[in-house]
């Protein structure tokens, strides 16, 4: 008989660290080359691809953010989409009304935010299934926002790009990531703090033990309860941010149901990104380079009909969730509301 | 007096909707004591305990720690008055490590961040000061169950417990691994920890405690201590009649084989085999034990022959006929009956009621279901009445969900729902693990009367006791190999434990 009980042969730290980084420094490094030596043949085509990649993530990533304070609690958050749509929809009557853009986000923000502690309640307190939940959001803000809105209304203006001085003439990256306009910036900044949060402080530390096993956060004293809360209303917060970026950034304007499925994209994103804020910003990235690169592609003279250039960003999700990405670990009680005996 | 006293409970009441879980119960723990809390499942003991941490509020009652009133409004005031509980069902986090597990709702920070390596250091203090090993940095999915249960000890130590409640502390551990953990409770008292001890296993009281609280039906009726008792004597106490603790039975009437279970071999999903080429066959009209130190393949080789798992190499029969793995149902339609090891996973469907729970595997059987499988709810109805009569399961109704019932009610579900088909063959697996001596003695004494009746039976089980009270011939396993069959007249515990060991007794 064959001994099966082999110890497994020493693995070198470099070997570890290949092991489960190796893909995706693979794609990076494969990513990096690639823009180098397109940067060679058409440096305008390039650039743009690059730049419009960090504008399409942009939404991607902050709804996932979202998602993930929620589900790393354990509240299953569909509503994203509605959290943005509702947020990018204030956040723009403050502009047409105000004039004042810093007054606009906050507005957004705290719509977001408001749609949070909804369905906080609906989950939380009320216990009700989490799915029926965030579909209320998400028909509540398709509604309101197409009852509300008037053909005509003109804003007063959009966010503009900030450069940040010599660095944002680096070829390449230099226009795409140091010359944004601000809520972009505060994407990549949220991205640090809420990574930072979730794995190194006290609070991340609860939040996650809550959506793991809430009873023994309980019988340790936490508040199962307001940790869920205030996650949740964080995650419509960063949600109406991310509206804000529709129609304060992005377009400058708004359009009935303009949202147009990123809050559930974002949900792939964060599930792609295993429930972590870095994993999830190279996910956004990823769709947001199929975006771009299929517009950039539907310019270019290539035989192919532009349906086919069109399904790029859909094959590339199912390649990469299917090949690469590996198991995803979901939050033991996600999704299952708490019972205080 | 007041003062040696670690904790003093006056006049618990404890209502649920149509019950009363405690009724006007007191009850005084003496600094550096170890006191039992004695009662059958349902008793009360753990909704005494989870009112002292905190966790329900009583209806009345007042408590006192070191001769001081104070009010516990949770878990929190419950650790800030030095009450620590190791809960049955552990209170950790799987995929968090032991450092992780320990420090949650007690942090301790540095600046915004968690100072993990500060909470490691004092970890590796506590863990020494008590002689309790475990390492900071494991995963506590990765650790063994006993190990897990010093993570929960060492838990409450952290937030300085010094009034220590452990619910049923042995119910998960091995022999060996409950040897241990007596060991560090009395290193414990040493050290001025007093602790509460719930438990239904008499032996263990008489071998740790130094008083003994009893409580039946949510009062306490007695007081006694392990030096003026015996095991009979708490039993009595605990179920309020005489209990037989020893199995009656005639001998056995061994006829043709049922089972027989030829060159046997199971690889686990690390492909590793688990058990390895066994053979053996078991007559209708007979008790086989299946004793062996838990993780030697026993598990395994009761899934196999019940069709819950896939078989590499061999073959399994029964009655002539070669077990189809491909058709569960042919192994209930053939006699094959099985009480698992786990009763959640594989025993009942938690959610669902007891009248549907005990119908499982002939639901679609005449009279269960009538014409185009509709289901026959009157027939369903009266099968469950006759059941929890006949086998004395304790519940509201038939209609309650299988989750809101006690271990041991779950388990007559289980057992009655087996035990009223027509069987040739029956496996029960750790059929009384969790129980408590009444219902150990009631699914006994059914477990001998099926095999009065002319059924094959295995009992697979960790207690020696178990085995050596009810079986009629003793198979042990070791490391996936059956290492002996031997009668049980001429079978003891010394020589059991040899063999499980690995070594022979016979080869001096």
């Amino acid at each position: 008989m064959k001994n099966t009980n082999q110890l497994p042969t020493e693995v070198s730290p470099l070997q570890r660290f290949l092991k489960r980084w190796g893909w995706t420094l693979a794609m990076v490094l494969g990513v990096i080359g690639i823009t180098i030596w397109q940067y060679q043949l058409n440096a305008q085509a390039t650039e743009a691809v690059v730049a419009s990649t960090i504008r399409q993530s942009t939404p991607l990533v902050l709804g996932a953010l979202c998602g993930l304070l929620g589900e790393r609690s354990a509240v299953i958050n569909i509503g994203i989409e509605g959290q943005m749509l509702l947020g990018a929809f204030v956040g723009f009557l403050v502009n047409v009304w105000t004039g004042n853009l810093f007054l606009a986000v906050l507005a957004a923000v705290l719509t977001g935010a408001v749609m949070g502690l909804l369905l906080a309640y609906m989950s939380v307190t009320l216990k009700m299934d989490q799915i029926i939940g965030g579909t209320v959001i998400n028909i509540l803000a398709l509604g309101l926002t197409g009852y509300f809105y008037q053909v005509g209304m003109v804003t007063q203006g959009k966010l503009q790009p900030i450069p940040l001085g010599p660095l944002a003439n680096i070829p390449i990256i230099g226009p795409a990531i140091f010359n944004n306009p601000p809520i972009t910036y505060a994407t990549f900044v949220l991205v640090i703090v809420v990574h930072y949060v979730l794995f190194y402080t006290k609070w991340g530390l609860r939040t996650r033990a809550v959506g793991e096993h809430p009873r023994a956060a309980d019988t340790l004293g936490v508040d199962v309860f307001k940790i869920r809360y205030v996650n949740v209303i964080m995650g419509g917060a960063i949600a109406g941010l991310a509206g804000a970026f529709l129609t304060l950034e992005a377009v400058g304007s708004f359009e009935r149901a303009m949202t147009n499925g990123r809050g559930f994209v974002a949900l792939a994103v964060m599930i792609f990104g295993k429930f972590t804020p870095l994993g999830a910003w190279g996910a956004a990235l990823l769709f947001g380079f199929a975006n771009a690169i299929q517009t950039q592609l539907q310019f270019a003279d290539i035989q192919i009909p532009h349906q086919f250039i069109g399904m790029l960003p859909y094959l590339l999700t199912i390649i990469v969730l299917s090949g690469f990405v590996g198991r995803t670990r979901v939050p033991a009680a996600d999704g299952v509301p708490y019972e205080k005996e | 007096m007041a003062e040696n006293l670690a904790l003093e409970i006056r006049n618990v009441t404890k209502r649920f909707p149509g019950v009363i879980a405690n009724d006007n119960v007191s009850f005084n723990l003496r600094k550096g004591e170890i006191h039992a809390l004695l009662g059958e499942n349902g008793a009360g003991k753990s909704t005494l305990m989870n009112v002292v941490y905190g966790l329900y509020a009583p209806d009345e009652g007042e408590f006192l720690v070191n001769g001081k009133k104070v009010e516990i409004n949770g878990p929190h005031d419950a650790i800030n008055y030095g009450i620590g509980m190791v809960h049955q069902h552990f209170m950790l986090v799987p995929v968090f490590s032991v450092t992780e597990n320990m420090i949650l709702g007690s942090e301790v920070t540095k600046g915004t961040s968690l100072d993990l390596k500060r909470a490691r250091k004092e970890i590796l203090e506590i863990s020494e000061a008590y002689g309790l090993e475990v390492d900071p940095d494991a995963i506590v999915e990765d650790i063994p169950v006993g190990v897990q249960q010093r993570v929960e000890i060492l838990k409450a130590l952290y937030r300085k417990a010094n009034i220590l409640v452990l619910d049923e502390p042995t119910a998960v551990l091995t022999p060996q691994e409950a040897e241990d953990l007596f060991r560090v409770m009395r290193h414990l008292t040493e050290k001025g920890v007093s602790i509460i001890f719930i438990t239904h296993k008499l032996k263990e009281i008489l071998n740790v405690a130094d008083r003994v609280t009893v409580m039946r039906r949510g009062k306490v009726v007695g007081h006694t201590t392990p030096a003026e008792t015996d095991q009979q004597g708490l039993a009595t106490m605990m179920v309020g009649r005489d209990v037989l603790l020893e199995v009656e039975k005639a001998p056995a009437q061994p006829k043709d084989v049922v089972l027989s279970v030829e060159n046997l071999t199971i690889k686990d999903e690390r492909n590793v085999s688990v058990v390895k080429d066994i053979s053996f066959d078991v007559r209708a009209g007979e008790i086989l034990g299946i004793a062996g130190v838990q993780g030697n393949g026993q598990t395994e080789l009761a899934e196999a022959i019940t069709g819950l798992r896939g078989i590499d190499a061999g073959e399994i029969t029964l009655s002539g006929e070669r077990i189809p793995f491909e058709k569960p149902r042919w192994l209930v339609e053939h006699g094959m009956g099985h009480v698992p090891e786990d009763r959640h996973k594989h025993g009942l469907v938690l959610p669902y009621d007891l009248a549907d729970n005990m119908v499982l595997c002939t639901y679609y059987q005449k009279p269960f279901a009538g014409a185009f499988m509709v289901r026959n709810r009157d027939a369903i109805q009266k099968n469950a009445d006759g059941l929890m009569e006949r086998f004395d399961v304790r519940a509201p109704s038939t209609a309650v969900a299988a989750s809101t019932l006690s271990g041991g009610n779950q388990q007559k579900v289980i057992v009655g729902r087996e035990f009223s088909r027509p069987l040739k063959v029956l496996v029960a697996n750790q059929p009384t693990r969790g129980l408590d001596v009444g219902s150990i003695e009631y699914i006994h004494k059914e477990i001998v009367k099926m095999r009065d009746e002319g059924v094959g039976v295995i009992v697979v089980s960790a207690e020696l006791d178990e085995i050596l009270s009810l079986a009629d011939r003793i198979a042990v396993m070791f490391r996936g190999k059956i290492v002996t069959v031997i009668d049980a007249k001429d079978a003891t515990r010394e020589k059991l434990g040899l063999w499980m060991a690995g070594s022979n007794p016979d080869e001096e």
